[in-house]
């Protein structure tokens, strides 16, 4: 399920944190990166790893919006809708978005390549309006800008 | 010598460049000094916590018992999620070491052998930022084992957040590094009796704690002649929203609201007259347009104004805002991120939404003003954490001071035979 390196790492963790326990998100996030979601096979294996029970894994994945239980597309777009990005025209951008990809907030294209979902404010409010991508926040954001980004990705 | 949160130093998040300005000094020095000296030496420089809160920092730090056989832990506070802040964002970026600087010197003072630095799930790339600082840092012997030979230890781990505003409050973030959901917890027992896996610990925000070299660098006295006297220092306020030029600007605490928005964040576009500003988050409530002279930017001149200081996350609103829909935007968020343990905030925060989205569509009934007056007086105060305080004090202001905003959104239809011929 996860990789040599990942294993590694969680060694290393052991000696930062007094319970196993408390590696749950730090282990999920790598089951995440390395998977693009967490299935309940994977809940599993982290809940053995752990020497937890698989119902408190699943407890944390489904508590924290951040991760995945079902398999989403290939780039995740999410765009803040808050004050600070609606009153800097987010509305604009999740209109524009929609039309572009042909989905619509908390959907996935037909053939997995975009999942776009509005999220609560991300810490942009100064380079609003803004959407994420993975890690990557695209700032300042206009319907010429989202065209641009999008056809990066593609 | 570092004497603020983000000088205009270019590269100043590399170790050497912190270094050659004087950064790391403060550490020394405080390691020279008995840590009681340390504690009181913060206490005495007024910093208040730029959390949220304003709670005296240094008195937060003397509830840490002194003896005590468990392990003692510092959380530090960087899940940055009250909409319109920005902040602790710019430090991670900009000034890491500052930040790391002032964990371990509140480490040393508070006998303290680990600190946890929770950051927000989203802010992926700046944890990556992050933990590249805490590597230099202890490649260079400021952290870790026998720190500058002088035989103090502590380590600093950075944990990633996974999505959940709740994860700010102080206990759930507590819970949450446990690898708990993160549910806030009964208070008392307060963490300084009963915190991380029961042992006690301090939680301070990023911001504060970026503050202590600064004091240590120049000493209480120095420090607390900074702005205003009871809530004195630097301060990052972040200005969103309808202003020119939005952004985190430094400045000492006490600046009025008015040239924050004017003189730093470059006024309102196309010069439109303001109608509302949030002052500090979210959180904290609404003031009219035609209230701001004379309001500044420190704990006691937002309590006489009704509001607050909160995370100091400025959102300007111009005339033509539909506050309607910011409200119930503003509810849609705490219904989405209460935790839901507590009923009135689980319960009460779905109806807030409710309602204000009948008022958006312009489908809101007379009686619904007081309704949701009502909603929110019976969340505020009956919850395990704040917030439900926080979901009820946006509401409340709005309706006090715009409820001729609501009144115009009143759907006033009555079935067509009792029209008046
Ligand atoms: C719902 C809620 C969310 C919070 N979010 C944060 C946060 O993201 N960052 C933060 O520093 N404090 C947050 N706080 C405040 C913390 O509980 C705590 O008071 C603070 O971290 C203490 O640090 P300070 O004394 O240095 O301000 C939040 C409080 C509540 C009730």
């Amino acid at each position: 399920m996860l990789s040599e390196a990942s294993l590694q790492k969680i060694e290393e963790l052991k000696t930062k944190y007094p319970t196993t326990q408390a590696m749950t998100l730090p282990v999920l996030w790598m089951v995440q990166e390395e998977h693009g979601f967490i299935s309940p096979e994977a809940m599993k294996y982290v809940a053995d790893l752990l020497k937890v029970s698989y119902g408190h894994v699943f407890g944390v994945v489904t508590f924290y919006t951040m991760y995945n239980a079902r398999k989403i597309g290939k780039h995740h777009i999410e765009v803040c809708t808050n004050v600070s990005c609606m009153l800097r025209g987010s509305g604009k951008i999740v209109e524009h978005l929609e039309h572009r990809l042909g989905i619509k907030m908390g959907e996935t294209s037909r053939d997995g390549t975009w999942t776009l979902s509005e999220v609560e404010c991300m810490g942009s409010c100064g380079t609003a309006p803004m959407c994420a991508v993975g890690e990557e926040y695209y700032e300042n954001l206009n319907p010429e800008k989202v065209d641009s980004v999008l056809n990066k990705l593609q | 010598m570092i004497q603020s949160l983000l000088p205009n130093i270019a590269d100043l998040h590399k170790i050497e460049v912190y270094e050659a300005n004087g950064g790391y000094q403060a550490l020394r020095k405080a390691l020279g000094m008995k840590p009681e000296e340390v504690t009181d030496e913060v206490k005495k420089s007024n910093l208040r916590g730029r959390g949220g809160a304003c709670f005296p920092t240094g008195l937060k730090w003397t509830f840490m018992p002194k003896v005590t056989p468990k392990p003692k832990y510092l959380c530090v506070n960087g899940d940055e999620s009250e909409p319109g802040t920005f902040k602790d964002r710019q430090i991670f970026e900009s000034n890491p070491h500052v930040m790391i600087e002032g964990i371990v010197i509140a480490c040393y003072a508070m006998g303290i052998t680990t600190a946890y630095l929770y950051i927000r799930g989203e802010y992926g790339k700046w944890v990556r930022m992050v933990q590249k600082a805490v590597d230099d840092a202890s490649a260079k012997g400021y952290i870790g084992q026998n720190i500058l030979g002088t035989g103090f230890s502590t380590q600093l781990v950075v944990h990633k957040g996974a999505g959940a505003y709740i994860c700010g409050e102080e206990s759930a973030l507590m819970n949450s590094l446990e690898g708990e959901r993160g549910y806030p917890r009964v208070k008392p027992p307060f963490p300084a009796q009963y915190g991380l896996w029961g042992c006690p610990t301090t939680i301070n925000n990023v911001e504060t704690l970026s503050n202590v070299p600064i004091i240590i660098n120049n000493g209480w006295e120095w420090y607390s002649k900074i702005g205003a006297p009871k809530h004195p220092g630097p301060i990052l306020v972040g200005v969103s929203g309808h202003v020119n030029k939005p952004g985190v600007y430094e400045m000492p605490t006490g600046v009025p609201l008015l040239e924050i928005i004017y003189k730093h964040a470059g006024g309102v576009p196309g010069n439109k007259g303001i109608k509302a500003v949030i002052p500090g988050g979210s959180s904290t409530p609404i003031l009219r347009g035609d209230q701001l002279e004379g309001v500044c930017m420190d704990a006691d001149s937002m309590k006489a104004a009704g509001s607050a200081v909160g995370t100091a996350g400025v959102i300007v609103m111009d005339e033509d805002t539909d506050l309607i829909q910011v409200i119930a935007r503003i509810a849609k968020f705490y219904h989405h991120e209460s935790c839901g343990q507590c009923t009135p905030c689980r319960e009460g925060t779905g109806w807030l939404h409710k309602i204000l989205d009948r008022f958006v569509r312009g489908d809101g009934r007379r009686e619904d003003i007081d309704l949701l007056m009502d909603v929110a007086n019976n969340i505020e105060g009956n919850t395990i954490c704040a917030l439900g305080d926080a979901a009820a004090w946006p509401v409340q202001s709005m309706i006090r001071r715009f409820r001729d905003e609501f009144e115009k959104r009143v759907h006033e239809a009555v079935p067509a035979e009792q029209v008046p011929a």
